[in-house]
């Protein structure tokens, strides 16, 4: 590994400073990635900037509004751990959960997991479902967007230079709302996901019609695929509505073959998971909150 | 080559020493303090040989910088036992016959405490669930399971 | 537990604590990257990035010039190695293939293959420089599978090789088969055109590696006398002391080589990567040199053991196997040595059966050279056979265990190799997964299935020696020289404690360096308990013999006027005088000095062992994948000394079955380059993965041994993937011939992704 300088600021106003001076410069949140990409000379620094310091980017709480404003720093184990999260937002704690295993969910944060933008992240296709925003931040100002807008290709994210991501927003779910993350993986832990699906719907108040349904898939494409259902709307949430979901899944998945799973296996992933998935979101919407 | 001061408590103990940023908790742990109880086996997050319980949680000693420590509080297997006392959790894995090599035994301890420190009761699904971050090779986790099942037991007729 | 005919022990048979384990628990225990010499300094291997290539130059004048660089070796620096074959125990090596793998000379023939090494102050400067050697390569087309490599137009890997054939005589057209061999009895064809019904099929495993979590490291210090010292972890000091030996042309005895504790092996630490090349750097740099390897160089540049392909025709007839012909082709890696002979020699032991044609081929391929792994050449072998003897049952609609049970060798029946059978477990072991609670209890519900298998292993001898101190308070030192990898020192403990007629708390066992105890082959094929058990009877006896000779010294008796029995001698002319083992002890230095005993020995007799299995499964059809619901595991031990570290090595062997029948491969692309080289790719399984492994000990003791021993770790390894795959195929209707039986195959093959 290359010799680096490391910074921990307190604030952000800090981290400005040490940005645009011709460095290579890298942001380290829990670290469990990019420490072993410097290790393995997958990515190079002059500075690495340790973003734990600052208390705004570690730190999650609901806002007035029932936002969860979660820092793009804060380690996944405090976030699902919370009693507040798990009731509200079980969906996010599907994928929280899944990251690693204890020991890297102690320190990987949602912010580093969104900014490696891997197509297999599990963080990704959960909050698209869910409906979250990023802010991202720079010194001239801040600026908010889907998290479905962030990825640009593998391993590239809408950051521009000396751009950070700060936080991750997720709104108030609507009611009779159920959300619901799942992947694959050939072992039961520790494993990076074949194929993954998150699934949001939302009941009308007093049947089983879908008032709206969001589906977001990940390992099936260069980034997470987010599947058009605008025709499932109106539907009953019945079996037959369900396997549709699935058909225009698998329709959707634009999957490679690689070292970790294969074209056919994953297309069939994709229907699988998502009808899955939309079962336990429709489950969890009929529960009482 | 600059050098970064960090101050620590290290087994209860306050501890300061000098490290390159790019040196690694596990590194630093094993080269520079000579406590080579942690253990490497992937050096990328994948085995939890280097598992230390780092402000009351579980890590990879492998995927922490030592300059990031600054301030924390590190327990390594080394302040596990007090003296001949053995933790419970230690004990057990004796008992049980729970380490065959043992070089990944370490880790599991560790493990195995930060889940018990939270949980004292946890049933042997959660038990496999936590300890999925941690490989052991040879002895097909069996007796591990149930040495931390017996810690466990062992740990509540103590407080009883 | 099933036990046959097993006289009553005080030792043998519990359960203490093992000797080394509060160390272990504690983080005390020194491993192979632990020792920390005073001034040591840190050295890296470079390696080729290709699979195939040769080597124009190497250029490691800007590495020397790399701040902090204390020195470089490459192949140069070693003394021509000799073109011969050295036994090391669990295989045989040719010395000059194996100074090769060390550091190539001429080609390179894997990725991953060393190259040259730096030693420099830090272990990152030490990276940085090697990154500076610049080697220019001829790169050539590799192959990489061993239907390829077989092809008469397939690159050669070396273009002086011919096949050795039967009786010594080799091909007239160079080749990368190295080896090629077969065993006959009866007549196969025959057989097969008389049998009731005939399966054919042909299989395809993986190459899979040990998976141990201690990479290999090794601390080398050439003195200033010339003496080298080599700390490390290995399955036999002595082995790497008589290699270190060959490769750098230096008498035995200058070279001391201090076992560290070992972090596992199975078979995949008998050979030597690193120690000659540190102790070359520590001559160079005038310091200690500590040389690592991190996980990816471990599965890169290590011995993991062969992918194979295996035809098998089977023909059963009157409900019992008649008559097998079978073909087996294992990639041996870079240089020769697959265990082929081994698959071929235990394929079909579980059997009694007359017609018999197996053809096997050691093949060399663009892949780390193998080593040994866990049963070596058996897993695959009878993931053919036992998947074979299955569909044979099931279509004949007889019990598999029960066909398994009508064909069943036992004492008499010749193996292949001709050789009959002593008293062996197998009928036992059959008989006790018949009545298993598991067995006889229902499975039930959709995409769930059984599968049985069994496996045998022949369980090693060879040599050991060993000596036993008496102190004057009683206590005894016990010196031996095998690597306890999994809890020896405790069985061997237990066997001198039984012997003696003392607690076992009285033994402190060490595993001495290689200057303090006399050879000692390498901890393999299961030999340690069974073999170093016998130099601890031995040495036992001899200690005994002693000190009856100084209680007939005190008596005034002859030795033969003197019993010993449940720790107490006893004069035979006068029955009042009698001396516990402890008083007597204490007479050491006034009936002629201190008390010691010793053994040397060969030891003949190890005894196989059989095993059966029995798993049932559910499989998702929607993903693929394959859930362990319940296993269990039925092994012959002859006599468990220590129960529980007999039921830890079938357990593991078991779990490592499962990891190489569901998810564990080499994968490669086509420039033989390896895509999974990490933990977090290569899915051996985690905790989460599997079930508890209820390990059913069987005892028929061994006739061989004087506590009825047989070997444990090996056998248990081999069932799993054919049990597996036999009840895969009973929950999907399916028949697997390739493993792993990840979910990507099971999808792709059961619906073709549908």
């Amino acid at each position: 590994m290359e010799a680096f300088d490391y910074v921990a600021p307190r604030t952000l106003d800090e981290v400005y400073g040490h940005l645009n001076n011709g460095k290579r410069t890298l942001f380290m949140a829990g670290g469990t990635d990019v420490i072993v990409q410097l290790r393995e000379g997958r990515r190079e620094c002059d500075l690495l900037i340790d973003l734990k310091r600052i208390e705004q980017l570690t730190s999650y709480a609901f806002d007035s509004e029932g936002t969860l404003v979660i820092g793009a720093a804060a380690p996944l184990a405090r976030i699902y751990e919370d009693v507040d999260v798990r009731r509200r937002l079980p969906g996010l704690v599907d994928a929280a959960s899944l990251i690693g295993g204890i020991q890297i969910q102690s320190r990987a944060s949602l912010g580093g997991n969104l900014c490696n933008a891997s197509p297999a992240a599990d963080s990704s296709p959960a909050l698209i479902a869910l409906g979250a925003t990023l802010v991202i931040a720079s010194v001239s100002g801040r600026r908010e967007i889907p998290v479905e807008e962030f990825f640009l290709g593998p391993g590239r994210n809408a950051l521009e230079p000396g751009e950070l991501l700060v936080e991750v927003r997720i709104p108030a779910q609507p009611p009779r709302s159920g959300t619901r993350y799942l992947r694959f993986i050939p072992r039961n832990e520790m494993d990076i996901a074949v194929a993954s699906a998150g699934v949001r719907v939302q009941l009308a108040p007093d049947s089983d019609t879908l008032e709206s349904v969001r589906i977001a898939l990940g390992a099936v494409g260069p980034t997470v695929k987010v599947v058009d259902v605008t025709s499932l709307a109106g539907r009953t949430a019945d079996s037959a509505t369900i396997e549709e979901a699935g058909r225009l899944a698998a329709e959707v998945a634009t999957p490679i073959d690689d070292m970790r799973g294969s074209i056919i296996q994953r297309r069939k992933l994709a229907r699988v998971l998502t009808i899955r998935a939309m079962e336990g979101a429709i489950e969890r919407a009929k529960e009482i909150r | 080559m600059t050098r970064t001061h960090v101050e620590t408590r290290l087994n209860g103990v306050e501890r300061d020493f000098l490290c390159e940023p790019r040196q690694s908790l596990l590194e630093v742990l094993r080269d520079e303090l000579g406590l080579t109880g942690t253990k490497e086996g992937c050096n990328n997050g994948n085995c939890g040989a280097c598992s230390v319980i780092l402000d009351g949680r579980i890590v990879n000693s492998c995927c922490v910088l030592a300059v990031e420590i600054e301030g924390q509080d590190l327990q390594t297997i080394e302040g596990v036992a007090h003296g001949d006392q053995l933790h419970p959790l230690q004990s057990a894995f004796l008992d049980e016959a729970a380490l065959q090599c043992g070089i990944c035994t370490p880790g599991f301890i560790m493990a195995s405490k930060a889940l018990l420190d939270r949980e004292p009761d946890a049933d042997e699904a959660r038990i496999r669930h936590w300890l999925a971050g941690n490989l052991c090779r040879c002895t097909g986790y069996d007796k591990i399971v149930r040495a931390v099942r017996r810690a466990e037991t062992a740990m509540e007729e103590m407080n009883a | 537990m099933t036990t046959i005919e097993r006289p009553a022990y005080k030792v043998i048979g519990s359960r203490p604590v093992r000797p080394d384990g509060v160390e272990k628990v504690t983080g005390k225990a020194q491993y192979a990257a632990d020792p920390r010499p005073q001034g040591v300094v840190f050295g890296k291997i470079l390696r080729s990035p290709h699979a195939h290539a040769r080597i124009v130059s190497i250029d490691t004048s800007e590495a020397e010039r790399h701040p902090g660089v204390l020195g470089i070796v490459t192949a140069a620096d070693f003394p021509q190695a000799e073109d011969k074959v050295q036994d090391l125990g669990e295989g045989a090596v040719n010395l000059r293939e194996l100074s090769d793998n060390i550091l190539a000379s001429e080609k390179v023939l894997y990725r991953g293959h060393a190259i040259a090494a730096v030693a420099a102050a830090s272990p990152h400067e030490a990276e940085a420089a090697a990154q500076k050697i610049r080697v220019e390569y001829e790169v050539l087309t590799p192959v990489t599978n061993v239907l390829d490599a077989m092809r008469e137009d397939a690159p050669l890997l070396n273009e002086t090789r011919h096949t050795k054939m039967m009786g010594g005589q080799h091909s007239e057209r160079p080749s990368n088969i190295a080896a090629y061999n077969q065993f006959k009895a009866g007549d196969a064809d025959a057989g097969l055109a008389e049998s009731d019904l005939v399966v054919e099929r042909e299989f395809t495993t993986s190459m899979v590696h040990q998976g141990y979590i201690e990479p290999q490291s090794s601390t080398a210090s050439w003195n200033a006398d010339g003496t080298i010292t080599i700390w490390t972890s290995t399955q036999g000091a002595f082995v790497v002391r008589a290699q270190v030996a060959e490769v750098l042309r230096i008498p035995v005895a200058r070279i001391k080589v201090i076992p560290m504790e070992i972090g596992g092996g199975f078979g995949g630490k008998i050979p030597i990567y690193l120690d000659p090349v540190a102790a070359l750097l520590s001559k160079k740099s005038g310091r200690p040199v500590k040389l690592s390897m991190n996980r990816t160089e471990v599965f890169e540049g290590t011995g993991p053991t062969s992918g194979t392909v295996i035809s098998v025709k089977a023909g059963a007839k009157d409900g019992k196997l008649h008559a097998v012909q079978a073909t087996l082709r294992y990639e041996a890696g870079a240089y020769p040595g697959s265990p082929v002979g081994a698959g071929a020699m235990t394929m079909l032991a579980p059997y009694d059966l007359e017609h018999v044609e197996i053809h096997t081929f050691d093949v060399v391929v663009n892949k780390p050279k193998t080593s040994a792994y866990r049963a070596p050449g058996s897993p695959a072998a009878a993931f053919a056979m036992e998947s074979v003897v299955d569909e044979l049952a099931r279509t004949l609609k007889i019990d598999p265990l029960q066909f398994r049970l009508n064909s069943a060798s036992k004492e008499g029946t010749k193996q292949v190799t001709g050789v009959p059978f002593a008293r062996i477990g197998n009928e036992e072991v059959l008989n006790t997964a018949m009545t298993h609670p598991h067995y006889t209890a229902p499975i039930e519900g959709p995409y769930r299935g059984r599968g049985v298998a069994s496996g045998y292993w022949f369980n090693g001898g060879m040599q050991s020696s060993v000596v036993v101190a008496v102190n004057p308070d009683g206590t005894v030192n016990l010196v031996e020289g095998s690597t306890d990898i999994g809890g020896t020192r405790a069985s061997l403990a237990m066997q001198l404690a039984e012997t003696l007629s003392i607690p076992y708390d009285a033994i402190r066992p060490i595993v001495a360096d290689t200057d303090s105890i006399g050879h000692n082959d390498v901890t393999g094929g299961s030999r340690t308990t069974v073999a170093s058990g016998m130099a601890v009877y031995q040495a036992g006896q001899d200690v005994i013999r002693e000190m009856s000779s100084r209680a007939a010294r005190l008596w005034s008796v002859t030795p033969e006027d003197v019993s010993y029995e449940d720790g107490v001698f006893h004069c035979l002319k006068d029955s009042t005088k009698e001396l516990t083992f402890k008083e007597l002890a204490a007479q050491g230095a006034r009936t002629g000095g201190p008390i010691a005993g010793r053994a040397s020995l060969v030891a003949r007799g190890a005894g196989g062992a059989f095993g059966t299995h029995i798993v049932d499964v559910e499989v998702d059809p929607g993903t693929g994948k394959t859930t362990i619901l319940r296993y269990t595991a039925v092994q012959d031990v002859g006599t468990a000394i220590h129960p529980s570290y007999v039921e830890g090595q079938i357990q593991g062997g078991v779990v490592q079955g499962i990891g190489w029948a569901l998810n564990e491969e080499f994968v490669y692309d086509e420039n033989g380059r390896m895509l999974n080289s990490s933990f977090l790719d290569y899915r051996m399984p985690t905790a989460l993965d599997v079930p508890l492994i209820d390990a059913v000990i069987v005892e028929v003791p061994n006739p061989g041994h004087p506590y009825g021993v047989r070997g444990v770790g090996e056998v248990p390894i081999v069932p799993p993937l054919a049990a597996i795959a036999n009840a895969v195929a009973d929950a999907t209707g399916h028949r697997f011939t390739q493993l792993p039986l990840s979910p990507r195959r099971l999808i792709e093959e059961l619906d073709g992704g549908d």
